[in-house]
């Protein structure tokens, strides 16, 4: 059982953090990354062409961090293979001893900087999570059996930010029927739509299901907030969000106490498991806002915590 | 047998843009086409809806998956359609793309999915 798995299970609070993408500079690059996380995160998502930008691969970057004695999150996308690739990719890197899977959609390939090539798309997410729940399960979708298979810990991705809101609980509960125990949100910028997602997710008993993590993003500035409202899929930042950073003294720390904000305002809402972290390379960062919320360091933390129930098993 | 298929998509072409991929789900999904989604999706919306309610891929289309919900809502769907909405669809069979989803109706064929996947589940409402 991944760590992941094992302290959701017992209701233990977890924080799990996004790898920036890496591209050159071998394992040292990875463990540059790591490091400041080490002590703070459960687990590490390994991206897979995040914002449909070629890197480093997903399975890769997870034997890296597994190397690093890092738990690692592989992220598998719909966009760039189709079912036999991405059935390969999630035994490839449970060979290896990658447990933990996150579903996703992925970004459109205009969203990146090869915006000619081929879209792909030949499961979708909902699909991808019944898939890898199988090859856990021992079989591949053709029915063909896995001896001695992988144990796996599948989840997904949700936006709760983003239309049509009502059905984004009933698209999550799709992904928790397919086997999804755990979902990471989209990063996004309207607290009210997170806390009638979460409440109800709460009420239809999704939360206690499938363990959720809201996402707070570390951006250096009001730069990269105009940049997530123009330019990132399914993001939009209201205009005096932007402004109010825009226009402090000091920018820098404007953003982080949105962040701090954020996290604050997700920790009182119902049914939050644990908080994913993006931190556009201010790793220093994840140290300041857990020390900040009163999150202790990872080994420190025990269960029950007071926010969400232990995972009920399905 | 071609007959069919041209007869089918001169039917379903103009009013819902049908792609022919020969395992119609329309009834399930508000009458709305998700081949039409530039990503294909039959499970619902992607992530990247726009705050307009257009598509993340073509900015000037609604997305079709929003029309879907909105259609699930107002059109005189048969109750037993509506709950199908929240579904897992299985994952397209390529092999028949071209075909005539109606004949595949009418054989079963178009409910066939490979072994690794589950019967279709009765959809539990747990919501
Ligand atoms: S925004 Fe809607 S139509 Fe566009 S790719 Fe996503 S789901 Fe498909």
């Amino acid at each position: 059982m991944s760590i992941l798995e094992e302290r959701l299970t017992a209701g233990t609070f977890v924080v799990t953090a996004e790898l920036p993408a890496v591209d050159g500079g071998g394992l040292d690059a990875v463990r540059r990354h790591v490091d400041p996380l080490r002590p703070w995160v459960d687990a590490v998502n390994a991206t897979d062409n995040t914002a449909a930008h070629a890197h480093a691969s997903n399975v890769a970057v997870a034997i890296a961090l597994l190397r690093l004695e890092v738990e690692p999150i592989l992220q598998v996308v719909c966009r760039d293979k189709n079912r036999l690739a991405l059935q390969a990719d999630i035994m490839g890197g449970a060979l290896h001893g990658v447990e933990n899977v996150c579903c996703l959609t992925g970004d459109d390939v205009t969203a990146g900087d090869e915006p000619e090539t081929r879209r792909v798309f030949d499961l979708d997410s909902p699909q991808l999570v019944q898939v890898a729940t199988g090859l856990g399960q021992g079989r591949y979708v053709s029915g063909r059996t896995i001896e001695a298979p992988p144990h796996l810990f599948v989840g997904a991705v949700e936006n709760p930010f983003t239309h049509p809101l009502p059905g984004r609980v009933d698209r999550a509960w799709k992904k928790a029927r397919a086997g999804a125990r755990f979902l990471q949100l989209q990063i996004g910028y309207h607290p009210e739509r997170l806390g009638a997602f979460m409440v109800e997710a709460t009420r239809s008993g999704l939360a206690a299901r499938t363990a959720i993590l809201p996402t707070i993003c570390l951006l250096p500035g009001a730069r990269g907030l105009r940049f997530m409202d123009e330019r990132v899929p399914g993001i939009s930042v209201p205009a005096g969000t932007i402004e109010r950073v825009e226009t402090s003294s000091d920018p820098r720390e404007a953003a982080y106490d949105l962040a701090l904000q954020q996290a604050r305002h997700a920790l009182d809402l119902p049914g939050v498991a644990g908080l994913h972290l993006v931190t556009f390379r201010r790793d220093d960062a994840v140290a300041r806002l857990l020390t900040d919320l009163s999150i202790p360091p990872h080994a420190e933390r025990l269960p029950p915590n007071a926010h969400s129930p232990a995972l009920v098993h399905p | 047998m071609a007959l069919l298929e041209t007869v089918e998509h001169a039917v379903k072409g103009p009013i819902w843009d049908c792609r022919m991929c020969g395992q119609c789900v329309l009834h399930s999904t508000g009458m709305t086409c998700p081949m039409t989604c530039p990503k294909t999706l039959r499970n619902g919306p992607c992530g990247g809806v726009r705050e307009d309610g257009n598509c993340e891929v073509v900015p000037t289309m609604r997305c079709v998956w929003l029309k879907a919900y909105d259609r699930k809502e107002r059109l005189p769907l048969l109750p037993s359609w509506r709950r199908h909405f929240d579904d897992l669809r299985p994952p397209v069979d390529n092999r028949l793309k071209g075909t005539s989803s109606w004949r595949n109706l009418v054989t079963g064929r178009d409910r066939e999915t490979p072994d690794g996947w589950p019967d279709a589940a009765p959809h539990v409402a747990e919501v």
